[in-house]
């Protein structure tokens, strides 16, 4: 075990309780932008994609990479857009 | 030379400020003032990860990412636009898929890196890419099912394969002695392939044996899925942006989960595991037959009813949404609204086909979300409430839920229309709902049935009531 992984797994935990103590006040109205939204951020895997695509040496790699990149990419897009497109409609 | 050696410090406190925004961003989502623009700062954190990642020396195949990144940007934004919104809970759950595959890739190709070079990963990051792909492949395979149900492709009635207690056990005996060799023999690829194989079949079984109407469970957990598959590659890029991304996306899955399994009255075990107890436990409790006579009543009649009340809650259900009755209906209670009478929205947490869905489908209605009525607070409401108006709703206004022990939706919590002054019901006609049970609260005193499509009786309220005057 390094320093590191332990250090990642505090940040895990940390922010595993700050996620908590953030949503646990989302009221049920806001439930599915909520989770539309957390989609879009769960998409932040691109990062990683990014770097595995940005670094191949072969081609398999690449096309493990760039495909990563795409759905996560979906994720992103798709989510932040479908969650701005369904809190515009939410009107007093 | 793995990924985690490629992350100077300028681009970690870009991830820093990123993981702040994302932060921002999901508190402001929890009120609906601040809602859209929560979004907004989430996704300007997501463009500076992003932006900060490309400007990592080290990348060098520019056009493969870009590549990349322009072919999900167009697919996903395509998905968003042209997605209905009764379609969302299918939206999400591929998303969900998605995303769980891409931790799978990134995963897959942070060992295929390893083989290559022949330098075999630390012990540390081999569990963490054991993980990842995992819970990623569970996550993709289970999502794409959950998208086939709710979509009408696979059947929403729960599949037990033979011997499916035996499988799974096998499955999981499997999966623990590839992890086995492959944590002794860090480059064996068919061990990697073999794991790789059974988390994928390990996601169908999971799914298969879970009714349509469990679907909101099934959608939040693996949206935690999602999450902790993108906090499992985190750890395998010793990346923290990751990590805390994929933990607050793991937590906001995790509460949803339990919200859903607290407003169906049941474990999140029974919810997984229920279809097998009950194929086991011979018959499950289908409640007691309910005595009494239905009282019919018409358009006419209940157009009256509404028009000289003095508060109206409305109690709508999956059917509404499945009959696009949500715009008409927003129609008859402006009707009512101008005629004075207090018009609210009374929303039972599994209304939709997920979670908050049937507050999307009335919003898309153009509905206030300030008539928007949540269940703790609506239900002391109803005794000085003058007509209930249920619309293809039906487990979740049975009171049985509150007395009858027999019944399976024993101590599921209800919206309590029967204890309005009168409850009309409009329903296609005496089927059961999802718990396949007798609903007493047709049988009552003061309620009375109006059969026929909900889309087609409410047009002719609001026509009856508009000719009032």
């Amino acid at each position: 075990m390094n320093t590191a992984l332990i250090s990642a797994l505090f940040v895990f935990v940390l922010a595993s309780f700050a996620g908590f103590e953030v949503i646990n006040k989302v009221p049920p109205t806001l439930h599915t932008p909520l989770m539309s939204g957390s989609n879009a951020i769960s998409g932040i895997a691109v990062v990683g994609a990014i770097l595995l695509a940005g670094t191949a040496q072969d081609t398999l790699s690449e096309v493990l990479g760039i495909t990563a990149i795409a759905l996560a990419m979906v994720n992103v897009v798709g989510g932040f857009l479908v969650t701005d497109r369904m809190l515009q409609m939410f009107k007093k | 030379m793995n990924l985690a050696s490629f992350l100077p410090t300028g681009i970690e406190l870009t991830y820093l400020v990123a993981i702040s925004l994302f932060i921002i961003g999901i508190k402001k989502l929890g009120s609906p003032a601040t809602a859209r623009m929560g979004n907004v700062w989430a996704a300007v954190g997501m463009l500076l990860a992003v932006v900060g990642t490309l400007l990592q020396q080290q990348v060098l195949n520019y056009g493969q990412v870009l590549l990349g990144l322009v072919i999900g940007s167009v697919v996903g934004a395509w998905m968003a636009y042209r997605v209905e919104m009764t379609a969302m809970p299918q939206m999400v759950g591929l998303l969900n898929g998605l995303g769980g595959a891409a931790s799978v890739l990134i995963a897959g190709g942070e060992f295929w890196r390893s083989t290559l070079s022949g330098t075999p990963l630390a012990t540390s990051a081999l569990i963490s890419t054991l993980l990842g792909v995992l819970i990623g492949g569970v996550t993709f395979t289970g999502s794409l099912l959950a998208f086939g149900k709710l979509q009408g492709w696979v059947t929403g009635n729960p599949v037990i394969l033979p011997l499916q207690r035996w499988l799974t056990a096998g499955l999981a005996a499997g999966t623990l002695a590839a992890s086995g060799v492959l944590l002794l023999s860090p480059l064996n690829l068919p061990a990697f392939a073999a794991v790789l194989v059974l988390s994928l079949i390990f996601g169908v079984l999971f799914v298969l044996p879970i009714g349509g109407a469990d679907m909101p469970v099934v959608i939040s957990l693996l949206n935690s899925f999602s999450g902790l598959a993108a906090a499992a590659t985190g750890f395998i890029l010793l990346n923290d942006a990751l990590v805390v991304s994929g933990a607050l996306v793991g937590a906001s899955g995790l509460i949803l989960t339990q919200i859903m399994c607290k407003a169906m009255n049941r474990s999140l075990s029974n919810v997984l595991f229920g279809a097998f107890t009950a194929t086991q436990g011979g018959t499950a409790g289908t409640g007691a037959t309910v005595a009494g006579t239905i009282r019919r009543t018409d358009e006419e009649e209940t157009a009256m009813m509404l028009a000289y009340a003095r508060s109206v809650v409305i109690v709508p259900g999956y059917g509404m949404a499945v009959a696009q009755a949500q715009h008409t209906l927003r129609e008859l209670a402006d009707a009512l609204e101008q005629r004075g009478v207090s018009v609210k929205y009374a929303i039972h947490p599994v209304a939709g086909r997920m979670p908050g869905h049937m507050n999307v489908l009335l919003a898309e209605a153009n509905v206030p979300y300030t008539q928007l009525y949540d269940m703790e607070a609506i239900n002391p409401e109803f005794e000085r409430t003058d007509v209930a108006l249920v619309v293809g709703a039906n487990d979740v206004v049975n009171p049985a839920a509150r007395h009858d022990k027999n019944s399976p939706i024993y101590g599921m919590p209800i919206l309590e229309v029967d204890k309005a002054q009168r409850t009309v019901v409009i329903k296609r006609g005496m089927s059961r709902g999802y718990a396949g049970v007798e609903n007493e609260l047709f049988y009552k005193e003061r309620t009375a049935m109006l059969f026929g499509s909900a889309r087609e009786v409410i047009a002719q309220l609001l026509n009856e009531i508009k000719q009032l005057g």
